[in-house]
């Protein structure tokens, strides 16, 4: 047991206050520094953004290039990584919460999911090399980045979707079974509707998590010099993040302007959906609060 | 006739289920396949280098050059490297955080955290890439000001974007910790007349000492795998050195380095990413089983409460 000192009342609070200060200025000092450092990119990219810059190709004249095929792919890449992984991360979720009885097997899986979702990202790009690229001959296509980018994320959809289940109250499913429902009419037309919102907050949070993503594209063979819209799900790509990474890693200055022009696109579309997920959380928190 | 019915219908709708259970079923143990995947392909890759080159050469030597004309398979200098990064960006992390997380769980009113909390989750979402601009284009010029001789590519900036990078991670983590004390503890040291200070320093932090612990691992391996800013910012230079001002190579960055490059696949050059992939993939995974084991411990402590 630590021992305590007397000590007069006056000290303890000025204690407290410097402590209080401390911490605080902890919190904010660091998210100061970030806003210096959003705000240079801001300023730097801004007078480069226009809507030439989103719609022209990659150019080796930096002040022509611009991310149309970048965006297109992005967009294209999320669309199938969201139609693969969601589907996939929520049924196993539903399976975890809903019907898994709590034998080995489950702590297993358990374990399994919450190491995955700290596996290193470029290690994923590694496994969807061998696989989707090499052994199911997908080559370096959109459908592989998609596929490996779905394996990546699906921890984070299984995690977040199982917490959306799990706060669905008991008394719920009680009152479904009291009407002679079976488990999947509960699951399917009361507990998947109510858990809804929370799902699609960690399903935004996890595309989110994909659209930034740059190393497992990068092994999976995105290319950075693409003269040509990507249409099918098997055409090579490039993303915005792998487009950005092309431009810092030019000497020339002009292209650090291009890539910051480019990351105000990327985190504008990253706060836009972080946005919405909060958005639909608060009005969830405020609906539970009236139950 | 109307019993047979609807016997029929409740078998037919029976079966469905059990249709319904085995599909989802499949789709939880397709994580397993996932973990499975992921080892397989790490060593499958990586045994015909090992064939090549030996165990000792790879985890006794202290030079990495694979893809010079003079070839030397020693992985010291990238796990050094990686392990130099990793530590600039926890020791540049960790006070602010623990502070920070002690703010939002402990003395922040109820509006100031309903203000931060969604800031740094915003915060937490910002792509790795943008840490790597930063590391490169601003901050490494900004070092350079105050410490000459830093390198154009040095662990420290990569460090210290990194350590940015984790914080919101840490932040997250570590108060949720400190939530899991129960308020009893808390309300027993006012009760001995104790203040604040004493009561997060003395009683609180203690009691969550292995959720915060649980975090910092946790975070300590998502540092070992970030990849873009140190691809970006920390150099290519394979280098055995502790000392920050220094350009260094990551494993993570050299994985890059050869798959952005023209090495030819099936070279014994090309498979060193996957035994540099398995080493990184072991040192992640003792990090994240320490910190799964320390949180279990750390949830099961409460439990009873």
């Amino acid at each position: 047991m630590p021992r305590y000192k007397r000590q007069p009342i006056a000290r303890h609070r000025i204690v407290d206050k410097l402590f209080f200060i401390v911490c605080l200025s902890a919190m904010i000092i660091p998210m100061l520094l970030l806003i210096i450092l959003l705000g240079d990119v801001l300023i730097t990219g801004i007078e480069r953004l226009n809507l030439n810059f989103l719609t022209s190709f990659p150019s080796r004249k930096p002040q022509n290039a611009g991310i149309l095929p970048a965006i297109l792919g992005s967009s294209y890449l999320v669309l199938l990584t969201g139609i693969i992984a969601l589907p996939l991360g929520i049924s196993a979720a539903i399976y975890m919460e809903e019907y898994s009885k709590k034998n080995r097997l489950y702590y297993i899986i358990e374990i399994t999911i919450a190491n995955l979702a700290s596996v290193p990202s470029i290690i994923y790009g590694m496994l969807g090399l061998t696989i989707f690229v090499r052994a199911l001959g997908l080559e370096r296509s959109i459908l592989a980045g998609a596929l490996t980018m779905s394996l990546l994320i699906l921890p984070i959809i299984i995690i977040t979707s199982r917490e959306a289940l799990h706060a669905v109250p008991r008394t719920i499913r009680d009152g479904c079974y009291a009407l002679g429902a079976t488990r999947w009419q509960m699951i399917w037309q009361i507990v998947l509707p109510t858990a809804f919102p929370n799902i699609l907050t960690g399903a935004i949070l996890a595309i989110a998590r994909a659209i930034g993503e740059t190393a497992p594209l990068i092994i999976v063979g995105a290319v950075s010099y693409i003269t040509f819209l990507p249409i099918s799900p098997f055409s090579e790509f490039t993303a915005l993040p792998i487009q950005i990474l092309n431009w810092i890693s030019r000497p020339q200055p002009e292209f650090a302007v291009n890539a910051s022009a480019a990351i105000i696109v990327l985190l504008t579309t990253m706060l836009l959906l972080n946005a919405i997920s909060i958005f639909i959380r608060y009005r969830v928190n405020k609906q539970r609060n009236n139950w | 006739m109307r019993n047979r019915n609807n016997k029929l219908r409740r078998e037919a709708i029976a079966r469905k289920e059990r249709y319904i259970e085995r599909a989802i079923f499949g789709s939880s143990l397709l994580s397993i396949l996932i973990a499975i995947g992921i080892f397989v392909v790490l060593l499958w890759g990586s045994l015909p280098f090992f064939s090549e080159v030996s165990l000792t050469e790879f985890f006794g030597g202290t030079k990495w050059t694979p893809l010079f004309h003079d070839k030397h398979f020693g992985i010291w200098p990238l796990v050094t490297g990686t392990l130099l990064t990793s530590a600039v960006a926890i020791t540049m992390a960790l006070p602010f955080s623990l502070l920070a997380s002690i703010y939002l769980s402990e003395l922040a009113p109820r509006k100031h955290r309903q203000l931060f909390k969604p800031i740094i989750e915003i915060l937490a979402g910002i792509p790795t890439i943008v840490y790597g601009y930063f590391a490169l284009l601003i901050v490494t010029p900004w070092l350079q000001q105050w410490i000459p001789d830093l390198a154009g590519f040095s662990s420290l900036s990569a460090g210290i974007c990194m350590g940015i990078m984790i914080m919101p991670m840490l932040i997250t983590l570590s108060e949720d910790a400190l939530r899991a004390v129960p308020s009893e503890l808390r309300e027993g040291s006012y009760a001995l007349g104790a203040n604040k200070f004493t009561t997060v320093t003395k009683i609180v932090l203690p009691s969550a000492i292995s959720g915060i612990g649980s975090a910092i691992l946790l975070s300590i391996s998502r540092a070992l795998g970030e990849t873009m800013i140190v691809a970006i910012a920390a150099g290519q230079k394979p280098n055995l050195t502790f000392d920050p001002r220094e350009s260094v190579e990551t494993m993570t960055a050299y994985i890059v380095q050869v798959s952005m490059g023209d090495t030819p696949t099936g070279t014994v050059e090309y498979r060193t990413i996957f035994a540099v992939g398995l080493t990184l993939f072991g040192l992640t995974l003792i990090m994240n089983l320490c910190s799964y084991y320390l949180k279990q411990k750390f949830q099961n402590k409460y439990a009873s409460l």
